[in-house]
Formats: structure tokens, sequence, C-alpha cells
């Protein structure tokens, strides 16, 4: 192969190729920016709350020990679902206030089980975050995760 | 060391090294934690820990990128670097920014998104100094003699930086975020890092085989044309779960496997280089690194990744102690290894010395690498176990944990090896010279 192949070949293919792919890239991208925007994800009820709820999820850093949508750190369960494990399809009241109760009980001390921070959170940080599990647990993910142990 | 400005690598590499220490002490304390979970928990909580422990490698390893680029290009564009100033302004940048957001981090304050966890104001620092950084490098090689090496470790630094902008969009709808989330994080490791790497890499085998320029320079477009082939789509194994469409599912799944033929390929290259020239470089350390980079990417980045990169598998695994398993030998193999392989080469020239410690050295070298691997398997059982009964039998998360526990601590001690074996090379290439390679030796 060596000699069918120079290189200044290999430099073309090289530019060519990744140009080629950068440029699919984009495209699929920016499909796929439209198609979240429009198929999978539910944008006319991402209220200012949920907005909200995304900055108190993401000042608290949950993301370092929580997964959501798979994704995170693997110390804590996966919260792309937690709205659905609380019962929230069925009752939304009762799974607010589960997992307030839950949040505003941490640390639970219990010696030898991982133990979750106490954030102090206000009521209206509390239900802005509720929201925003709520509403990423609308994403179209496929079918993902199994099944309700996140 | 032909050129007083390579002498700039020096500080680079002890900054680098430093935050190492950080980002294995760091490490060392979230194993811990896994096994005595109220260990710190009011203190510095798991979540901060991570964060500096991903935080301080990303770091570092840029640092080292940085240090070795210094290094490399006045060699290769055979010609000063252009401003010294610049990048002693670069790395103060640099390590205030880190130093800046460990603290931000230890008092609570830090974003939310993973790995990019930084203060805006420390990421809006950092992309400065990384445009001083670039603007240096990209002066001195327009300035100089251009090989493919300085070529392509320069458009790997430029991608670097301009996928790094990613970093600041932010969209309110968590899949949007998600999609460009992943424009920085996938396209950096999988991507534009891979020819930082190949670039280093080519770099060294040329000085250590004394192989011929053209041949190494052939095979590395052909190495890097692969990486960005692949990677950039292979972003697709990503975007399976996240709301993004279907296509991705077998997007993904054909450009991961593909996504393992550049680090194939980069063990065939080093290895047959090495086997051709038939030279004895002094430097056995050097060589010995530079050989295992390629073969732990391969198995941690390539091997490891592809296996759960099918959708079928990876409806299963997605967030598991699997994904631990993989990012650890991946990184470790990939870049640790990388930087190291570079630090091993370039210190004796840096220290005016000729090869030195290399038996403590070659000793971290195993000790490291050894314990990586024994890490990886661990959280590999752990990641099998935790999908069979977490997502086959729906069992909760917590109840599972608490049945992997073994593998956690088997996981503590091979992190504590790893830490000693970290120590070891700091001590090796920074401490007092214990014995060198005579001078005659040298070729």
């Amino acid at each position: 192969m060596a000699e069918y192949l120079t290189k200044s070949a290999a430099r073309n293919i090289f530019y060519g190729g990744t140009i080629f792919f950068l440029v699919l890239f984009t495209i699929l991208t920016l499909h796929s920016h439209y198609y979240i925007r429009n198929v999978s994800t539910d944008e006319s009820t991402l209220t200012e709350a949920v907005a909200r709820g995304k900055h108190v999820w993401e000042r608290n850093s949950c993301i370092n020990c929580h997964t959501l949508l798979g994704e995170g750190a693997y110390f804590a369960p996966e919260l792309g679902n937690v709205w659905v494990r609380y019962g929230g399809r069925e009752s939304a009241e009762g799974a607010r206030m589960g997992l307030k109760a839950w949040m505003r009980a941490q640390p639970t001390g219990v010696p030898g089980r991982r133990q979750m921070p106490q954030f102090n959170l206000t009521e209206q940080e509390l239900d802005d975050l509720i929201d925003f599990l709520e509403w990423t647990s609308r994403i179209d993910t496929l079918g993902w995760p199994p099944n309700d142990a996140g | 060391m032909k050129y007083h400005t390579q002498a700039l690598a020096y500080p680079y590499f002890y900054a680098a090294l430093a935050l190492f220490f950080v980002q294995i002490l760091a490490g060392v304390l979230a194993g811990t934690v896994y096994v005595f979970p109220n260990f710190l928990s009011e203190a510095v909580p798991f979540h901060i820990i991570r964060m500096i422990h991903t935080n301080a490698l990303l770091v570092w390893l840029l640092l080292g990128y940085f240090g070795a680029s210094y290094f490399l290009i006045p060699e290769e564009c055979e010609r000063e670097i252009h401003s010294p100033k610049l990048a002693w302004l670069q790395l103060g940048l640099f390590v205030f920014a880190a130093l800046a957001a460990v603290v931000s981090y230890l008092s609570g304050v830090h974003e939310g998104r993973e790995f990019l966890e930084q203060p805006l104001w420390v990421k809006i620092l950092m992309a400065i100094a990384f445009t001083v950084f670039i603007y240096n490098v990209t002066l001195t090689v327009l300035k100089g003699r251009k090989t493919v090496v300085s070529i392509v470790l320069l458009l790997g630094l430029w991608g670097a930086l301009i996928f790094f902008l990613f970093a600041f969009y932010n969209p309110d709808n968590l899949a949007l975020d998600k999609l460009y989330w992943w424009w920085v994080v996938h396209v950096w490791v999988e991507g534009v890092w891979e020819l930082i790497m190949a670039a280093m890499l080519a770099f060294l085998l040329i000085k250590l085989t004394g192989v011929d320029r053209e041949v190494i320079e052939k095979w590395l477009y052909v190495i890097v044309g692969f990486s960005l082939f692949s990677g950039l789509l292979g972003t697709g194994h990503h975007y399976y779960w996240i709301g993004t469409p279907e296509y991705w599912h077998w997007i993904g799944a054909l450009f991961s496997i593909l996504e393992v033929v550049p680090f194939f390929a980069m063990v065939l290259w080093a290895f047959y280089l090495v086997y051709q020239s038939g030279r004895d470089h002094p430097n056995k350390a050097a060589m010995l690194w530079s050989l295992g980079c390629p073969v732990m990417a391969f198995f941690g980045a390539g091997i490891l990744g592809l296996m759960h990169s099918f959708p079928s598998i990876n409806y299963y695994t997605h967030g598991t102690q699997l994904t631990a398993a993989h990012g650890h030998l991946a990184f470790y193999g990939a870049y640790v290894m990388l930087n190291l392989a570079f630090f091993t080469y370039a210190m004796p020239a840096l220290r005016k010395l000729q090869p030195y410690n290399q038996v403590l050295n070659m000793w971290s070298f195993w000790l490291m690498t050894g314990s990586m691997t024994f890490m990886t398997f661990t959280l590999a059982f752990a990641g099998v176990l935790q999908t069979h009964l977490q997502r086959v039998l729906a069992i909760g998360f917590m109840e599972i944990q608490s049945q992997i526990e073994l593998f956690y601590w088997f996981r503590l001690g091979a992190g504590i090896f790893f830490l000693i074996g970290a120590l070891l090379f700091i001590y090796s290439a920074l401490g007092p010279v214990r014995e060198q390679t005579t001078a005659a030796h040298r070729s």
C-alpha cells in the first residue's frame, strides 16, 4: 500500500475528508436541533419555572453525584425519570410532596449509606427544580431507561 | 536542547505535575467516600471532590500539551518561540485560573454542567490564556519551517480552542444543552485531542527511533484522518437517549467501530517504527511510555469504548460503572501516558542531564499502568453486575450499590497503588538524580 499512497495524497485525503465529515456532522446536528425543539421535547411547557429549575440543578451541581439521562457521576440515582419513579404520572401532587420531603430530610446521617448534602433550597427553588425534573421526564428518549429503577 | 525558548516547557511541566498530584489525591479521596460514605460528607461532599478530580485532570493535560508545544515547536520549526513573555503570561493566567477554580469549588461556587463547572469568569480567563498561547505558537510556526508534525499539532490546538467556545452556550432546553455539550466533550477527547496526541507521538518516535521523517509523517496524516473521520460522527454514540433522532443509533454504532481504527493504527505505527529502526536510544523509559501509550489507549479508549457503543448494548449499560471503567483507562492510556512519555523524554534536556532515574521511572510506569488496569477491571465487573441488577432486574440503585461494594474496595486499593506510582514518577522526574546514563551511550 505504501507505494500507492504518497504523502501529499495522504494530506489531501485528510483535509478533504475532515471538511466533508465536519460539514456532515454540522448538518446532522442542525437537524437534531430542529428535531429536539419540535418533536422530542415540549417547548410549549418549557416555562420560566423550568428554566429556573435548571439553574437550581446547575448551581448545586447535582450532576456530580447523580446522572441525568444517563450522564453524570454514577454515585447517586438517575434523575431523568425520578418524576415517574415517584409516581408523578399518577399523582403529581404526591410526587411533588415526596420529592420535597426527601430533599428536606437530607443528609440522612445513616452510617454506611451515601450522604446527600442539605442544600437548603427555598420553597420556590424546590418547586422550580421539581418542575425541571418533571419537564425532563417528558423528553422522548426512545424508551430509555429500560425501567423505573433508572 | 538546541533552542533556549524550549526551556519554557519546564515550568509548564512543573505545574502539570503538581495538578496531576491534586487530581490523583482527589481521586483517592473520592474512592474512599465510595467505601466510607460518611467520610468528609459534611466538609467536602462527594460532588466537590469529583469536580476537582476531573477538572484537575483536564487542566494538567492541557498544561502538558502547552509545555510539549513549547518544547517541540522550536525544534520542528527551527526557530525560537515568538514571545517567551507571552508564554509566561499565559502560564500565570492558566495557573491562576486553575487555583481560583479549586478555591471556588471548595467554597461551593461553581456552575453545573459536568466538566464545565468553572465559574464564567474562570472560563473566560482560560479562553484568553488559550488564545494567547495559540497566537504565540501560530506565529512561531508561520515564521519557521513547516513540518507535518507542527501543522497537525497546531490544528489540534486550534480545534481545542474553537470547540471550547461551545462551553459558553447553555440553552434552557436540556436536550439542546446536551447536544452541544458533547461538541466540547466528545470532539475534544475523541477528535482534536487525538491530533495533539498523534503529533506528540510522532515527534517522540522521530526522536527515539531516528526513522525517516517522510515515512512517519505520511502515516501521521493517515492516522489523524481516521481520527477525525470517525471521531466527528462518532459523537453519535452519545446521541442515543437524550432526545436526539433515532438515526444516530446506526451512525453512532458504525462510526464507533471506525473509532478503533486510529488507535489500532497508532499501535502498529509505533511498534513498526521501533522495530524498523533497530536503534537503541538511551532513554529507555521514554521509549517504554511511548509504546505503552498507544497500547493502553487502544484497549481503554478503543476496545472498552466500542464494547458498549452499540445501541442495543448501551440501552442497558448507559450511565453505569462500565462508563467509569472505560473513562479511566481511556484517559490514562491516551492522554496521561502521552504526557508522561513526553515529560520523560524532555526532562533530561530541560535539566541539562543525560537520561536519569530511569529505573524509578519505569517502576512508576508499571505501578500506574498495572493499578489502572486493575481498577478498570474492578469497575467493569461492578458495571456488568449493576447493569444486570438495575437495568434487567429493575432493582433500585441504592440497594445494588451495597451489593457491589467489594469492587469499590478493590478500586480504592488500586487507587492507592496508583498514587504511589504517581509520586514515584514525580520524584523520578523532578527529584534528585540518583543515576544517569553515561554520555557515551547517547546517540
